[in-house]
């Protein structure tokens, strides 16, 4: 064989694998939305975050707007401390936006859902919501149901 | 039933001598490789024997494994109402295991017995004591290119097989079972992470690529230089390569994925 055409076919080769990977990368993997969420980081606090994670959605009206980038625990409110990263292009909130603790289905992940309110006032960079709403913890609500039939009776 | 001790003791010594030599082997051609980046035409040649040649298997293999996935992956899911999962399982599926090892276990098949076959055939014919007759040392020219050449192809052969199984599985979801097409990305880029899905995937095949041509390279220059010898050599290629490919890859899970 030709070592000109060796030298075509192994190139071909070569850039197909690189493409390839770099097809994953983009298309398939989380690596555009690493970048693109960065800047406007807004808290809020829970008593309870369910099954909430890092890197859970953040959505407004069922669209996705950023994500959690921590969550961690107030050992003086006894509360769950949430920070959102928002996508710098969607930073008008106003300072009464609630936020909610959402299930995508009836057995999907759990996101947050943020409802705006109607101060014309902003919320800065670092700003806190302070309507939250918890997670819904189904065995709560069980048991709740199971108490409220005993007493019927 | 003293014999036997013997016999078993001898057995396990002659394990550990070879893997001794196999580790000296690697040694010597590791010590060559600054030579070798001279003489960049020789690692292209075998890019193309081991790689180029390869890679007709991995894309037929890899677009139907990507299919079935998908399709197996429906049936279970649709019973739960939640057949938009699909592309997550086929492509954790890919990135994770499958790609890695499948890919692994093809290019042990493809790659390494033809290498094992070649290196055999030049020492049974003695081209590599011909090579050192004419003071050129066969570990550069004929072993280390070879050893390179199979290490830089399996990652990319890897990224091939992923890609075209994860457009399998596409076709099966999109086309054939009706999924809607930004589900099928939306949820796949949601769920699957760059570093600790594809970068591990990646990291896996590499080590698996390593370790088949060592095997490889090895059982070739190690065989007994008659017909039978060089069959029972490109037998244990095959063998012994897959065998550590998945021996490797529970290994390797373990490490990244779980907590042991």
């Amino acid at each position: 064989m030709n070592s000109k055409t060796v030298e075509i076919a192994v190139g071909i080769f070569v850039a197909l694998g690189i493409a390839a990977f770099f097809m994953l990368a983009m298309k398939v993997s989380n690596l555009i939305s690493y970048e693109s969420a960065s800047g406007y980081q807004i808290s809020a606090r829970f008593d309870n975050i369910g099954g909430l994670r890092e890197r859970s959605p953040v959505a407004v009206g069922g669209v996705r707007i950023g994500k959690v980038s921590s969550i961690e625990y107030d050992n003086e409110t006894y509360e769950a401390v949430v920070v959102m990263e928002i996508e710098p292009k969607y930073n008008r909130f106003p300072t009464d936006t609630s936020a909610g603790i959402l299930t995508a289905g009836l057995l999907g992940e759990q996101y947050v859902g943020l409802e705006p309110g109607a101060e014309e006032k902003f919320l800065i960079s670092g700003g806190e919501i302070t309507v939250t709403q918890s997670a819904i913890v189904l065995e709560e609500i069980i048991g709740q149901f199971l108490y409220s039939k005993a007493d019927e009776k | 039933m003293l014999d036997q001790l013997q016999l078993t003791g001898q057995r396990v010594i002659a394990v550990f001598a070879r893997l001794g030599q196999a580790t000296l082997f690697l040694y010597q051609i590791i010590m060559t490789l600054p030579g070798l980046m001279l003489r960049p035409s020789l690692i292209i040649k075998q890019l193309y024997s081991t790689g180029v040649q390869t890679l007709l298997i991995i894309v037929v293999a890899g677009c139907f494994v990507g299919m079935v996935l998908a399709l197996q992956a429906y049936y279970v899911l649709v019973d739960f109402g939640a057949e938009d999962s699909i592309s997550q399982m086929v492509v954790l599926t890919l990135m994770r295991e499958l790609g890695p090892v499948i890919t692994g276990l093809l290019f042990a098949g493809r790659a390494g017995s033809a290498l094992t076959a070649e290196i055999g055939l030049m020492k049974s014919t003695e081209q590599l004591s011909g090579m050192e007759m004419m003071a050129i040392d066969p570990m550069q020219r004929v072993m280390a290119p070879r050893i390179l050449a199979g290490f830089l192809a399996m990652p990319l052969l890897t990224a091939v097989f992923m890609a075209v199984g994860v457009l399998g599985g596409y076709l099966v979801a999109v086309h054939g079972v009706g999924i809607f097409e930004g589900v099928y990305w939306s949820l796949a880029q949601l769920k699957v992470d760059f570093y600790s899905d594809l970068m591990n995937g990646m990291i896996k095949s590499i080590v698996f690529g390593f370790v088949i041509v060592w095997i490889a390279v090895f059982e070739g220059y190690d065989s007994v230089p008659t017909s039978e010898g060089l069959g029972q050599a490109t037998t244990r290629t095959v063998v012994h390569g897959s065998l550590a490919v998945l021996g490797l890859d529970f290994l390797l899970t373990a490490i990244m994925f779980g907590d042991i």
